[in-house]
């Protein structure tokens, strides 16, 4: 039996599902743009909920702490950088619309600030990032306020250890201690972050909890658990167990994939489909086409293979690990249109030899170029298609791993890649208008 | 002679540590010299400036020859090779995996070579069996459609680390014998003929100690010429060759396969547990400190390789080693594969010395003989008249010895059933309870075990995520159990990744690429371990 082709047609199709091809929905809804989204969302699972504009810069060992001045540095060093390429203003935008849209839908974040949010990692040691959800701001006070604090930790879960979190902050946060309790009903065998946060949904269970905190907290006012606070309504579940202990409570992110990654995963796909993006999250795009007349996407799900026509498409593939770009033995290649990737001229150049070195590795900085409306580009300077622009960092001349940039080079770029595609629709919807 | 002043920073020791006998070099030599002197009733100290195998020993393919690589160029050696093969199979069996090896010939290899190939094995006795071209195919469906001969013969396997572990540890069993790791040589207290003691630095606790002894034996390899000179011993002349050889992230083969023809680059392929190892290039080298592997040596390894398993051509590898091999300098040989790959011992009698000789060259598979061969010369220096008892003694299974194997902390985690022992490292299922075990009990455990120590002797970070996740458990772990408790224990786990990554650099492409990413994102991005500060 042949199955059908299922058709569909857009104003705007967005290739990839990771914080830029999300923040490129959001973006594209806000506008009122009929979009499609289609890729594999498993890579925002790897998030950690921090937003990060830009915590460092490239071979320097210091943290930013004011990112929208480091912004205006990077400008003038690294003018082809896609941080520089987008509007101070417009970053700042992006930002407030992204997490605005988060902590409508169910996510409350905080706002972006002057200077970056110190935050703390699973381990123990800090990192400078913009935004955090809610459910982990008070970390970050508490530290700054060097107040008396409890690391909770869990008998049973394992990568999360509350005496290394303690024992490297100890001498920054001198009331820093910990405590191990049990999880409620999870008293023997592995217990996993996802299950503990799904059990805390459950009222009988943050009773529990409560009662256990408040034992395990002595003196202290402020507690800290590994991010598991719920996973549909994470800022009801932490006022609830704050109210219920009368201690302040914050989450620290655990090893990916984690809470706070699947919650944002979870959110898009509840969300956007109600807000009218038809989202298909779990396929691959196998072929893009151009013609005059727009954009076709090939692809096939489980009932057969599906065609959707675009007027425009946002190409937000990421690099390695969600399949955007490829390494082979012999260069880098970018996977679906076989874009020319700027990168350096062999294998024995992609890493140095330390890992951790701080200059960060070459290979980072391949990609894609673009120009200066976020077009991506071929060999010969011109624009691949004027249908099609780029957003996140598959885009060369950056390092978002180096630069604590990764979600700021997302969400910048896809703001600006969307405001382009909604150039190029109102031009083509009203022809007159066109420049 | 005096020893050299210590360095700048070296804490000036009191210790003294007194043994019959101090072995220099912790490479599987130096352990099984340990253990045929423990069997003949003789005290050991074992030094080594970092940590068991860390030379050759620790980077080659772990073939256990049968000896028929050697029929063609080295009849002695072969034949040393065919009856150490046979002993150790029976002796030491937790160590080897009898896969049996293949010798196969493609289109455009010499048929002259293949043709008196079995002649030649038979002249060494070591059993060779003609398999037709389709027989050979049906035992190993990987090998090329082009090829001509195939020859089985009894090849095998052998897991180095765990047989330095289990002679090291047996050695203690028996008589107390000591291992020190990161324990360096600076120098020998020399007067006339005899060495009084030789001085050492504890290269992690930056102090010096001094160890006497009745006799010295420089087991170190690659390093037996620079130690000998320590000694003011000009008689040893090595040559050293690079060899580089890469790990896939499947095992390819049942079988050892090698090619039919003279020895040349990536013409072995050994499967090791759930992998194969794809080798090795040799270049000339001087450098014996800061050897790695080279993208050019991955490149040829893997084409010479797929001449003989084409799919070797698009397989996925996880790692890349370089370690340097000792040659035995001899005159008018210029091909470093047809250098002598027998083993010398010396006296050093012409050097004016009656308490200090160096073991070198060889090959893993002979390493019990060359053992053998040294304790004969020491023991008879002590005026001692037990025999040895390595050929007929076999190898316990040390309890703390075990993890090293692949595939089987899988068995002893189930077998154990407890749901409290939880894993710690996914990829090679290493649990709570073995990092327990090895901090405790293993061979040459220290106060702060770095996590290099402790995959050293384990599985732990030999998978294909190459422990950029079990890094951080483990780590993490071992916080949470008192082991670690300052920021050092950040800095065990930067060491680590920084590590495991020489071995990575050369063979990141395919998924390896994504793998690479997503741990970087996480040491880097998140931990900021390129920031970390050095206590």
């Amino acid at each position: 039996m042949k199955e059908e082709t299922r058709n569909f047609t857009t104003q705007l199709a967005i290739i990839g599902s990771g914080i830029a091809g999300f923040a490129a929905s959001i973006f594209a809804v806000n506008r009122k743009i009929a979009t499609a989204q289609i890729g594999n969302t498993g890579a925002v699972a790897y998030t950690t909920g921090y937003l990060d504009l830009l915590g460092k810069m490239d071979g320097a060992q210091a943290a930013v702490n004011d990112p929208w001045q480091a912004l205006e540095q990077l400008r003038k060093s690294q003018s082809n950088h896609p941080l520089s390429r987008v509007a101070v203003a417009d970053i700042h935008r992006g930002f407030n619309e992204f997490t605005a849209f988060l902590g409508e839908c169910g996510i409350a974040y905080s706002q972006p600030e002057k200077r970056n949010i110190t935050a703390l990692t699973p381990v123990g040691t800090l990192k400078q990032t913009l935004c955090v959800p809610a459910t982990m701001a008070a970390g970050p006070r508490a530290f700054a306020a060097k107040k008396p604090c409890v690391i909770i930790d869990f008998i049973g879960l394992k990568g999360f250890s509350g005496r290394q979190v303690v024992a490297n902050l100890q001498d920054r946060w001198p009331n820093l201690g910990t405590q191990r309790i049990a999880f409620p009903d999870m008293v023997h065998g592995e217990i996993y972050p996802e299950v503990m946060a799904r059990a805390l949904e459950v009222p009988a269970t943050r009773e529990k909890l409560a009662y256990t905190l408040k034992n395990a907290a002595g003196q202290a006012k402020v507690i800290g658990l590994p991010a598991i606070l719920g996973m549909h309504c994470p800022d009801h579940v932490r006022a609830e167990l704050e109210r219920l202990t009368g201690l302040e409570i914050f989450e620290i992110p655990t090893m990916p994939p984690s809470v706070p990654g699947i919650r944002l995963r979870e959110l898009f796909e509840q969300v956007l489909p109600k807000k009218g993006v038809t989202l298909i999250p779990q396929q691959k795009v196998t072929a893009l086409d151009f013609d005059d007349r727009g954009a076709t996407l090939s692809l096939f799900d489980s009932y057969g293979p599906i065609r959707i026509q675009a007027q425009t498409v946002i190409l937000a593939t990421g690099r390695f690990l969600s399949g955007g770009l490829e390494a082979h033995p012999d260069g880098i290649r970018e996977h679906l249109l076989d874009l020319p990737v700027t990168q350096p001229a062999d294998r024995t150049h992609w890493y140095h030899d330390r890992y951790t070195d701080p200059r960060g590795h070459a290979i980072h900085r391949a990609g894609i170029e673009i120009d200066d409306t976020f077009r991506p580009l071929r060999l010969d300077g011109r624009p691949y298609s004027d249908r099609l622009f780029a957003a996140g960092i598959i885009i060369a001349h950056q390092d978002w791993i180096r630069g604590r940039s990764g979600a700021g080079i997302a969400i910048a770029t896809a703001f600006r890649a969307v405001a382009e595609a909604e150039r190029y629709l109102l031009a083509e919807t009203n022809p007159e208008k066109r420049v | 002679m005096n020893p050299p002043p210590p360095r700048k920073g070296t804490k000036p020791g009191k210790t003294i540590l007194e043994t019959e006998v101090l072995i220099i070099g912790g490479g599987v030599t130096g352990a099984g010299i340990m253990r045929d002197l423990a069997l003949r009733g003789v005290h050991s100290i074992l030094i080594d400036k970092r940590d068991l195998c860390a030379g050759a020993s620790g980077g080659n393919h772990g073939l256990l020859h049968s000896g028929a690589r050697y029929v063609a160029s080295d009849l002695h050696s072969a034949g040393e090779c065919r009856q150490e093969n046979q002993l150790l199979k029976r002796l030491a069996p937790q160590c080897i995996e009898q896969t049996g090896g293949l010798f196969v010939a493609v289109d455009g290899d010499d048929p002259q070579f293949a043709e008196q190939f079995p002649t030649l094995c038979r002249g060494a006795g070591i059993l060779c069996e003609e398999l037709t071209v389709s027989e050979a195919k049906r035992l190993e469906p990987h090998l090329s459609d082009k090829l001509i001969k195939a020859f089985r013969v009894p090849d095998a396997t052998v897991d180095p680390f765990r047989l330095a572990l289990e002679n090291v540890d047996h050695s203690r069993v028996i008589n107390g014998s000591i291992y020190c790791p990161h324990t360096e040589l600076l120098g020998f207290e020399r007067v006339g003929d005899v060495i009084h003691a030789a001085v050492c630095r504890d290269n992690r606790a930056n102090t010096q100690l001094t160890i006497r002894a009745g006799q010295y034996i420089n087991a170190g390899g690659a390093w037996a010429m620079n130690i000998a000179r320590l000694a003011a011993c000009n008689d040893v002349h090595l040559l050293y060759s690079k060899g580089t050889l890469l790990i896939s992230h499947d095992r390819m083969t049942h079988h050892v396969i090698n090619r039919l023809r003279h020895p040349g680059d990536g013409d072995i392929l050994v499967p090791g547990g759930t992998v194969s190892v794809l080798g090795t290039t040799s270049t000339r080298t001087d450098d014996l400190e800061n050897v790695r592997p080279t993208v050019a040596e991955i490149d040829l390894n893997i084409q010479e390789g797929s001449a003989m398993i084409p799919a070797l051509a698009g397989a996925r590898y996880i790692r890349a080693f370089s370690r340097v091999r000792p040659l035995l300098q001899s005159t008018g040989n210029t091909d470093d594969r047809g250098a002598a790959r027998g083993f010398v011992l010396l006296d050093h009698a012409t050097q004016g010395l009656t308490n200090f000789c160096t073991i070198t060259g060889g090959k893993l598979t002979t390493f019990r003989l060359m053992a053998e061969k040294t304790c004969d010369l020491v023991t008879a220096r002590l005026g001692k008249q037990e025999a040895c008892k390595t050929s007929t003694v076999p190898l316990p299974h040390g309890e703390a010895c075990r993890w090293t194997e692949p595939g089987a902390a899988p068995k002893y985690w189930f077998k154990a059933n407890n749901p409290d022992d939880m894993i710690l490292c996914e990829c090679e299922m290493v649990p709570q309870s073995a990092i327990d075990q090895i901090v405790q009990c293993a061979p040459g455990i220290e106060e702060e075990m770095t996590l290099e120590a402790i995959a050293l002797r384990s599985r732990a970070g030999k998978g294909p995520c190459q422990g950029s996740f079990c890094g951080i458990r483990i780590c993490s772990y071992l916080y949470d159990r008192g082991y670690y408790r300052d920021t050092t224990g950040l800095e065990h786990m930067r060491n680590f990744f920084n590590e495991r990554f020489k071995g990575q650099r050369t063979v990141i492409w395919g998924q390896q690429a994504a793998q690479m990413e997503l741990a970087e994102a996480l040491h880097c991005g998140l931990l900021g371990l390129d920031t970390l500060e050095n206590h």
